[in-house]
């Protein structure tokens, strides 16, 4: 693929004696949706944090827009535009919405000078656009801790988008969220795809979900990636069945 | 706040000391405790690091500036002015080189690792020589009346105390101020998000310093005497009380240390008055006293009693802000 944004190449960790990940290399290319499936414990959020730089790697190499970034810290990454939300959502909880958003735009993070200056008004359009966008409008002057839980995942996608990633990691976006809010979502997900450009790499457990919007799927199982492939290559490949029900 | 309160509470201070001319000194060390609480919110309150080890820029400070008017030869007002500011630069110099090491640690591991810094910095001036050893250290005596010199001193602290407000009122409001509180928030998120966490929480660390060392040197001055132990690195007092305000009055907040100090002082006075021989029975208590009831500050249980009447209390310069 010549136009890879992010080039993951036989990483493997290990955590004590077990094998998180074995030899893992997969491609991202650039403006798709992938997805990443893999039954519980497979090394889905260990690859993530393999690639954001949370961890240090034992082997292998992570390139992103053709830069090595195997060794460089999280904060560094995070500044190439490489960005990941969690599965435990993680959010300011003691800054309103707005607070949340406005330490997480792009602007935040130029140079020591920025340290100590006010916020330029103008990203407050973007800001209440944003929040307008994943529905979290009419909450913008609430503690972040107020929120509930799926308004919480809603903010940490919105504080994400407003950072301005070229690939944005999501682990299980639509874990905990009330299934009829699940549609919006997705449109979501596409709308970030497709209007403002964002690469998306999705951990996700709910096969609807990410059958309906991924161009091309990594399955993974104790740590080995088993198969890739589009969506309905992958839903009827027999090895990820068998890695889900458990062969005999 | 409107702008008549800030007025108000201007022409207070600027009275106080004439309106009770008897309580001069202990009115200056009002402001200093207003100033300790301050600058350990920056840290522990803002940003969720709890320091014990904050007391040693004050102990720096105003070993610096002693030694810098022993050996500078000026007149003492220069003297004075110039060896509080070097003591600053010292504590800021100190900040620096032991806030690179120190602030990789988080939480709990944070705290203890401060814990023995002023133990550590009271044993070494204890033992060196140059700074008067164990026998300690006179800065040169006030060339003028007590009074006016409880009168100049009173004026020092409370500007320093006043330049210390407005500049945390001021980085509060802006970027660095949203930086530490999602640090202390989530600081994972925070380096998830592309903030450089170390240099913001070392900058912290720096300016909570900044404030120390230079109000340092004037007490030293006020004291009259520089023991290493028990005035320059004097953890079990001066060190824990700064904590114990910041808490009182509610920390994380720009006032909730300010009115912490205030009634953490007088009640102290009061104790000396009162319970002479069991003032410190009295603080104890008072200590467990706060944290059982109080466990969010006078302000944060303000806040929660009177959501409505606080809620302008509640981080109003945000709210001015964003009502474009």
């Amino acid at each position: 693929m010549n136009n890879e944004l992010l080039a993951v190449r036989s990483v493997s960790k290990a955590f004590g004696g077990v094998q998180a990940n074995q030899e893992i290399s997969l491609t991202i290319p650039s403006g798709k949706i992938i997805g990443l499936i893999g039954p519980n414990g497979s090394g889905k959020t260990t690859l993530f944090n393999s690639i954001v730089g949370y961890h240090p790697v034992d082997q292998g190499s992570v390139r992103f827009q053709g830069k090595e970034i195997t060794k460089m810290l999280v904060p560094q990454i995070a500044r190439l535009g490489l960005l990941r939300t969690f599965q435990q959502t993680r959010i300011f909880s003691g800054l309103s919405c707005i607070g949340n958003m406005q330490i997480s735009a792009p602007v935040v993070r130029s140079g020591l000078k920025s340290l100590f200056t006010k916020f330029p008004i103008d990203d407050m359009e973007d800001i209440e656009d944003i929040l307008a966008f994943v529905g979290l409008h009419s909450k913008r002057h609430l503690l972040a801790g107020q929120l509930s839980f799926g308004q919480q995942k809603l903010l940490e996608f919105a504080m994400a988008l407003i950072a301005e990633p070229k690939l944005l990691l999501l682990d299980e976006p639509t874990a905990g969220i009330n299934p009829t809010l699940i549609n919006g979502l997705i449109d979501r997900l596409r709308v970030a795809n497709q209007e403002l450009g964002i690469t998306l790499f999705i951990i996700e457990h709910n096969m609807r979900v990410i059958m309906n919007i991924a161009d091309h799927i990594y399955c993974l199982a104790h740590g080995q990636l088993l198969a890739e492939g589009p969506p309905d290559k992958i839903q009827n490949n027999q090895t990820v069945i068998d890695a889900y029900l458990g062969a005999n | 706040m409107r702008a008549w309160h800030y007025l108000i509470i201007l022409l207070l201070a600027v009275s106080a000391p004439f309106i009770l001319p008897d309580y001069r000194t202990q009115l200056a060390f009002l402001w200093l405790m207003v100033i300790l609480a301050l600058s350990w919110d920056i840290m522990g309150g803002q940003m969720g690091y709890n320091s014990f080890g904050n007391i040693i820029f004050f102990g720096i400070g105003m070993y610096v500036c002693a030694v810098f008017q022993r050996d500078s030869g000026l007149e003492y007002f220069q003297g004075l002015l110039l060896g509080m500011g070097l003591g600053g630069l010292a504590a800021v110099i100190i900040a620096l080189i032991i806030g690179n090491a120190l602030l990789g640690m988080r939480g709990h591991y944070f705290a203890i690792g401060t814990l023995g810094l002023s133990v550590v910095a009271g044993e070494l001036a204890g033992g060196w020589d140059y700074i008067g050893a164990g026998s300690g250290l006179t800065p040169p005596l006030y060339p003028g009346e007590i009074s006016e010199r409880n009168v100049f001193f009173y004026f020092l602290f409370f500007v320093w105390a006043g330049i210390t407000f407005v500049s945390l009122w001021w980085v509060y409001r802006g970027r660095f101020g949203l930086a530490i509180n999602a640090i202390r928030d989530n600081e994972d998120k925070a380096e998830a998000m592309g903030i450089y966490t170390t240099r913001y929480k070392v900058s912290a660390w720096t300016l909570s310093a900044l404030f120390l060392g230079v109000i340092g040197g004037g007490v030293g001055n006020l004291i009259g005497f520089i023991d290493p132990k028990d005035v320059a690195f004097s953890g079990a007092t001066f060190g824990v009380w700064m904590i114990l305000m910041a808490i009182l009055g509610g920390k994380g907040s720009l006032w909730g240390p300010v009115i912490g100090a205030i009634i953490f002082h007088v009640t102290q006075e009061l104790f000396w008055t009162l319970f002479l021989g069991w003032q410190r029975v009295a603080l104890g208590l008072l200590i467990v006293l706060i944290v059982v009831f109080f466990p969010e500050g006078i302000l944060g249980w303000l806040r929660q009693r009177y959501p409505h009447r606080m809620r302008d209390a509640n981080n109003s310069t945000e709210k001015n802000k964003l009502n474009k």
